[in-house]
């Protein structure tokens, strides 16, 4: 159980964690989400004791992470793959990890057996490839066998098999029992491993809600229309008391009416349609509707193809999203990299 | 699908039951730390070869100096001055050797892993200064002692002062080895190897230059000369009993200046490291 309390935490006058109170509970995986530079690294940081908080509280099963005197039989984590030195092999580097705690050097064997980095045991790290070494970093990880599990963005750099892994991997943890708390800024990827969501833009909590919760209030569903006579179809929308949202390419998308009455309406004013197809908005549109307000740059500057005409009803989650989705998300990004 | 623990996984484990692992815990202490240290220093390979060159430089360039001189020179000076020599340049080595076991973690990254593991962050930083500071001493010991056996074996050397190369042995290593672990205290302090060994070379080698400038002036002239006795190269030369500033200090004052600085910036670098984010 990891226990935060009014975590914050200030870089000069720019506030990187703000106020952050929620608890991450065993059985589960717990996804942590939000746009790049939300302060997803820094509050896993500042839970691992690296980073002091400004403020607030952060507790593993009720202490502080300078009073736990075996820590990596508490909680493992995974921060940066390429947290290591690079001169050392694997298996150095996870033997100084083990007697650093205590652990017997068997467990060094039996952890690079679970990563399947046993053939490169040997090897400097250095030559490692990306997901070479976020398997040695969850290795690390493991070597505890630790209640609490810890990893901030454990796909990145993973092939499709390596991703299938770590997620079942992550899965498979919880149901030991164990505390999982995963970071990621993809909605996509917590939709498939997270049965509970923690969100956060800008160092705020957005939501911290059950996943099955997150996907039942956020995802919306709405008809795309699209027809010749597209000011007509306007009228008799309008005339028949439905609120319309633009679409993109001139199609009209209703929202809160089905689409079998909407057809038939349709068909009693004699109207052509060319589509009319039920559709739902992804996670990651409602995802990045939660998070709009706190992206600190929009793409607009950026990228202005990915801007559509105006702000649609329904607070910008209308689809076609993708372009501002990433675009959306690669502002900060880009910036703090150059800052 | 592999589980990371070898005990099968419960098929009734209900989520929400905590997890208990199998392995028993065993709460840690300075010796898992000190384990642990050791293995870092050893499984790099650029502390092997930092420590082959300077044995290199003190074993090689002391044989050679050995060899070349007679009995008569040992008269009044000990055995082991051929090491003298190989010291004044491997003592480089055992500084960037100390920057490095701390500076190379914050330049990898591994010190947040290190840090995870361990967050007594005190403990890791006292287990690095012991295990350096013996391994260096360890290493310059047998350095010194077998160029002073060396020179002993071939040169015919009548008995005197010169028998008495002991002192030389322990206190030239100490010497040596505290400038390496100040190294480690400025390298934890500054966090950037580059930074780290530009600094520690200052300290080595502004000492031994400045006076040439400070002497000019007859305002400045003692501190220059304070400078010309204290500096590293001529500090190490009075702990041979062959000073090559000859004041009146006969090495002992020079180590204990160099313990206290190094005591100081230790003493800083446990302060500090308690204080900073990683």
């Amino acid at each position: 159980m990891i226990e935060l309390s009014g975590l914050t935490k200030r870089y000069g006058e720019r506030v990187a964690v703000n106020n952050l109170t929620f608890t991450v509970r065993p059985g589960i995986v717990t996804g942590f989400l939000g746009p790049n530079g939300a302060g997803k690294s820094t509050t896993m940081r500042m839970i691992l004791g690296l980073d002091r908080p400004s403020a607030g509280d952060v507790r593993i099963d009720g202490r502080h992470y300078a009073q736990l005197h075996d820590p990596l039989r508490q909680i493992g984590a995974l921060l940066d793959a390429k947290a290591m030195h690079g001169g050392r092999t694997a298996y150095n580097h996870l033997l100084c990890l083990a007697q650093s705690n205590g652990i017997p050097a068997s467990r060094v064997t039996e952890v690079l057996d679970t990563v399947g980095l046993t053939p490169v045991a040997r090897k400097r790290a250095k030559g490692f490839s990306l997901g070479m070494g976020q398997r040695l970093g969850i290795a690390g990880a493991l070597l505890g066998d630790p209640r609490i599990l810890m990893f901030d963005e454990p796909v990145n750099g993973l092939d499709p098999e390596g991703i299938h892994w770590i997620r079942n991997l992550m899965k498979s943890l919880a149901h030991q029992g164990r505390t999982v708390f995963v970071s990621s800024h993809l909605m996509s990827e917590m939709a498939l491993t997270a049965e509970h969501l923690v969100v956060i833009g800008q160092g705020r909590l957005m939501a911290d809600t059950s996943m099955a919760d997150f996907i039942r209030e956020n995802s919306r569903s709405y008809v795309t229309m699209r027809s010749p006579e597209r000011e007509r179809l306007l009228d008799v929308l309008h005339a028949a008391g439905i609120a319309v949202a633009d679409g993109p390419d001139g199609a009209v998308e209703v929202d809160g009416v089905a689409a079998p009455e909407l057809g038939e309406l349709a068909a009693r004013e004699r109207l052509v349609l060319h589509e009319l197809s039920p559709r739902q908005a992804s996670l990651e549109e409602a995802f990045m509707q939660l998070t709009a307000e706190s992206v600190e740059y929009h793409a607009h500057d950026g990228d202005p193809g990915a801007v559509r005409g105006g702000p649609a009803p329904g607070g910008g989650a209308t689809s076609g999203g993708e372009g501002q989705w990433g675009a959306g998300w690669g502002g900060p990004e880009q910036r703090r990299r150059k800052g | 699908m592999t589980t990371p623990t070898q005990q099968p996984e419960q098929p009734g484990a209900l989520p929400g039951a905590m997890y208990t692992s199998p392995i028993p815990v065993r709460p840690t202490h300075l010796g898992h730390a000190l384990a642990s240290e050791w293995t870092k220093i050893r499984s790099v390979r650029s502390t092997v070869w930092t420590l082959c060159v300077f044995v290199a430089l003190v074993v090689g360039i002391g044989l050679l100096v050995g060899w070349k001189t007679s009995g008569e020179t040992y008269t009044d000076v000990p055995y082991t001055i051929p090491a003298l020599f190989g010291l004044m340049l491997g003592q480089i080595c055992l500084i960037t050797l100390g920057v490095l076991v701390v500076t190379s973690e914050y330049g990898t990254g591994m010190i947040r892993t290190t840090f995870t593991a361990a967050p007594q962050r005190h403990r890791v930083l006292a287990a690095k200064f012991l295990v350096f500071f013996a391994l260096a001493y360890t290493v310059s010991a047998v350095s010194i002692t077998v160029v002073g056996l060396a020179t002993a074996a071939i040169n015919e050397i009548p008995s005197g002062p010169g028998e008495n190369w002991g002192t030389s042995v322990l206190l030239g290593s100490l010497y040596v080895s505290l400038l390496g672990v100040l190294g480690l205290a400025v390298g934890s302090m500054l966090r950037h190897s580059a930074g780290a060994i530009t600094a520690m070379l200052g300290v080595v080698l502004v000492p031994a230059i400045m006076p040439a400038f400070l002497m000019i002036s007859p305002a400045l002239r003692g501190i220059g000369e304070t400078m010309l006795e204290y500096n590293a190269p001529n500090s190490l030369s009075a702990l041979f009993g062959t000073a090559m500033y000859d004041g009146q200090a006969g090495g002992v004052p020079q180590l204990l200046a160099l313990l206290g600085i190094t005591l100081v910036a230790v003493a800083g670098a446990f302060a500090l490291l308690e204080k900073r984010d990683v």
